[in-house]
């Protein structure tokens, strides 16, 4: 067996006719923040529900520190999870649903007053839920996963009605509990959210992984070997990039792009052909675009059409 | 890489059964709106019953059409403590510690005024539980001791003694042609009745002991007829009959009593006042060597209903059910709603558990409220009650234990019922409509309103949940007195802890069906 904090292995589930997971596969790593991405309609949420016990796949399994779910004798201790932030009676406090679900696991309800610190709701924490911003209930749905200091965190779309500076504390907040050695699996439909954030990126489309990679490796894969150029004598310049076996696609008014040759060898020929050009440079993709390119053809309602 | 995994800090703590109830009974407490309905239901079991405003004394005059059901001002209460109706003529001589006294009675006749009117409107007959024989009672005072053998209109010979006690003899009617021998045996405390088609061949129908019977008691033939009632049976409404008085008039011959006292004549006495009303003949006279005796009234408990019985003063426990059940239903419902359920089964995976630990947060809140409110009722309204005059039926202590304690068991467990619908169903308006049509509609339509034919009624309090409401019938059903035994009047087609075994076994049968469907379920 892995050191794998979640190991997710061929779920299959099917709604109705709607085919959520089509052999979801992927395994999270302590120490990092694992993103999990993918257009809306993707899976996250019912991967993120299997794991937990709350729906049974079809087929497949997904391990928590190499057991189901349901087998832990107090969950709440190995796995920290926030699937819904909403899930709250109205009219209960904050503290007092804090303190139900450390009652479930035996907690103290010192624990309660801990985690509303460590998310800084204290000031609110005797309020009743149903007055709490979408912010409020993240750090609600934050505090109570992590009220068993659960070595694994789940957390399903926590920037979702977060304010500016509730994103970057969340980003913060999620990167320091990797680094105390958690296993924290993020989902979100936006690549942006999790850019500074994620260390691993799970992306996912029509119920299964499309890429399983790091930051890093993913921009590298969709910047590829491009060039873009720039000059007012667009004719002359594809001329003579064809003539030296570079493939040239023209992107704008006055831009190119040269795959196949790389910078320098693009100058040395542009000088040899004395094209004018303004600008030559190696194209560096952003993760949204390589997150897009990704997940063209993968969004919801294309997905709905293959379903069987 | 060289991840050191991280080891959760969290303090040791226990996974039991315990911390899932103290979980859920931390949910329960921490929503104001569900302790708030929980004291309301409460108050209603308790405040309802005050909404009745009776006088006593409808009960009409002979004059007039008596409409039963109505308060009582007073009763005399039977030797066992129960209310009792004593009304009867009876002739007597005085009785010794051992004696027996033995009759033949030759003819059972009667008359009766359908409407409670005047004499002019009497029609002959008997009423079916019209009784004239030999009695021992140890006084005249009305309610006090008694055991008597008696011919009946149609209920053959039976033996029956201080108003509850009632045991069969010889069969059919009694005439000329086919007379009737009754005796009635005295030793010390203990009295047996024997009953004969001929005199010689003598069969023992019953034994009674009167505690404390003294040592001289009168004894001698009697006649008694209860009120002539029509039972509106097509209802299932308390106070719906109508009826008149009635007489019975006995012949008795070969009356033989020994060890009689000093006095060698009969005295005539009626017991329970002068019944007066269309009657001129009340009373008796000497026939040969025999006697002939009139009377009327009953010697019999009184099945108590309406205002005064116990039945009565809880009637608000249904209004305290409604809300608890609401209030139960919502328990679980309302994490539906809110989506709450998946937090509570990410915490306890353990399903089965959580609907456990549930249903006893409910059912032991429903029965720590109720039983207080149970218990507050007759202490409330029974002193404004007897203000007006209203008679309080009495009941035994540990009737009146089981039937406070039942109606806060039934309060429980129709909570639980809620619970396991509402895991059901989902959905709080669908699971409280279900409670309500399959526990309340049955009983408010039968019972307060009685607007139900009295078979379906009967039907309904038989197989519904609304069975279990039985636990809080106060009074037997006494089959030697005629009476609309109905649930509308407080009496039920099941004993009080069958019908509770119903309502318990629909409990089951939906927690378990809940805790199986929770288990299969997606969450």
């Amino acid at each position: 067996m892995s050191d794998a904090s979640i190991a997710v292995s061929g779920l299959r589930k099917r709604f109705g006719t709607t085919l959520a997971l089509d052999g979801m596969s992927f395994t999270v790593q302590p120490g990092q923040v694992t993103g999990f991405v993918g257009p809306n309609g993707a899976g996250k949420s019912t991967t993120m529900r299997v794991i937990v016990g709350l729906d049974a796949p079809d087929a497949g399994s997904a391990l928590i520190g190499g057991r189901v779910y349901r087998s832990w004798r107090r969950p709440l201790c190995h796995v920290g999870a926030l699937l819904d932030s909403g899930a709250l009676q109205p009219s209960r406090s904050g503290r007092n649903h804090l303190l139900w679900l450390a009652r479930s696991q035996g907690l103290p309800a010192r624990r309660v007053d801990e985690v509303s610190a460590l998310v800084g709701l204290e000031p609110a924490i005797r309020r009743r839920g149903g007055g709490y911003s979408l912010g409020m209930r993240q750090r609600l749905g934050i505090a109570a996963a992590l009220l068993g200091d659960p070595p694994t965190v789940i957390l399903d779309e926590p920037f979702n009605g977060m304010d500016p500076e509730g994103i970057v504390w969340m980003r913060g907040f999620l990167g320091s509990l990797a680094t105390e050695g958690r296993a924290v699996l993020v989902s979100s439909h936006l690549m942006s959210e999790l850019e500074d954030t994620a260390d691993h990126l799970v992306i996912v489309g029509r119920g299964r992984v499309i890429a399983d990679t790091t930051v890093s490796e993913l921009i590298a894969a969709a910047s590829g070997d491009r060039v873009t150029l720039r000059t007012s004598a667009g004719s002359l310049a594809v001329t003579a990039l064809e003539g030296a076996g570079a493939a040239v696609t023209v992107t704008g008014a006055g831009t190119l792009a040269i795959s196949g040759l790389p910078p320098e060898k693009v100058v040395a020929v542009l000088g040899a052909n004395e094209v004018p050009f303004s600008e030559v440079s190696a194209h560096r993709a952003t993760l949204e675009e390589a997150y897009l390119e990704l997940t063209e053809d993968a969004v919801e309602y294309r997905a709905a059409e293959v379903t069987r | 890489m060289t991840v050191t995994q991280y080891r959760s800090a969290a303090p040791a703590g226990s996974d039991g059964f315990a911390q899932l109830v103290r979980a859920e009974w931390t949910k329960f407490r921490t929503v104001r709106g569900w302790m708030a309905g929980m004291i309301l239901a409460g108050l209603l079991t308790v405040g309802v019953g005050l909404l009745s405003h009776g006088e006593c004394g409808s009960q009409a005059g002979p004059s007039a059409p008596v409409v039963t059901g109505g308060p009582a001002c007073s009763d005399p209460l039977g030797p066992g403590g129960e209310a009792v109706t004593d009304g009867l003529y009876f002739v007597h001589r005085s009785l010794g510690l051992d004696g027996s006294i033995t009759v033949r009675v030759t003819s059972l006749t009667g008359s009766y005024s359908p409407a409670g009117a005047s004499a002019q409107d009497l029609k002959q007959g008997v009423q079916p539980w019209s009784k004239a024989g030999i009695i021992i009672k140890s006084s005249d005072i009305a309610g006090s001791a008694y055991a008597a053998m008696m011919v009946t209109g149609s209920h053959g010979v039976r033996m029956q003694w201080d108003y509850t006690g009632d045991a069969a003899g010889l069969g059919g009617a009694v005439s000329a042609a086919s007379p009737r021998w009754l005796r009635l045996s005295r030793s010390g405390d203990t009295i047996t009745g024997y009953d004969s088609l001929d005199g010689t061949h003598w069969s023992v129908v019953g034994t009674a002991t009167l505690t404390g019977l003294p040592a001289t008691v009168p004894a001698g033939p009697f006649a008694a007829s209860p009120d002539y009632t029509v039972v509106n049976s097509r209802s299932a409404a308390g106070g719906s009959g109508t009826g008149g008085p009635s007489q019975a008039t006995a012949a008795f011959d070969r009356i033989t009593l020994q060890g009689a006292g000093p006095d060698r004549t009969w005295t005539g006495t009626a017991v329970g006042g002068p019944p007066g009303g269309p009657y001129p003949v009340l009373g008796y006279r000497q026939s040969g060597g025999g006697l002939v005796v009139s009377g009327s009234g009953d010697i019999a408990p009184v099945p108590p209903s309406g205002e005064g019985s116990l039945a009565n003063t809880l009637i608000g426990a249904f209004a305290g059910l409604i809300a608890m059940v609401v209030v139960a239903a919502m328990f679980i419902t309302a994490e539906y709603r809110r989506g709450l359920i998946g937090v509570t089964l990410t915490a306890s995976p353990r399903r089965g558990r959580i609907l456990a630990a549930k249903a006893l947060v409910v059912g032991l809140a429903a029965f720590v409220v109720g039983l207080p409110a149970a218990w507050a009722a007759p202490l409330i309204e029974d002193p404004l009650a007897r203000s007006r005059g209203i008679f309080i039926y009495p009941v035994p202590v540990l009737t009146e234990v089981r039937v406070i304690g039942g109606t806060a068991a039934l309060l429980a467990v129709a909570a639980v019922l809620a619970l396991a619908l509402g895991a059901l169903l989902r959905r709080s308006a669908i699971a409280v409509t279900a409670v309500i049509a399959v526990i309340v509609l049955p009983y408010f339509f039968a019972v307060p309103l009685a607007l139900l034919p009295a078979g379906a009624a009967d039907w309904l309090l038989r197989v519904t949940p609304a069975a279990g409401f039985a636990i809080q019938q106060p009074y037997p059903a006494y089959q030697q007195v005629t009476f609309d035994y109905t649930p509308g009047n407080g009496y039920y087609p099941l004993a009080p802890w069958a019908g509770f075994a119903v309502l318990c076994a629909w409990a089951a049968l939906a927690l378990g069906l809940a805790v199986y469907l929770l288990r299969r379920r997606d969450a």
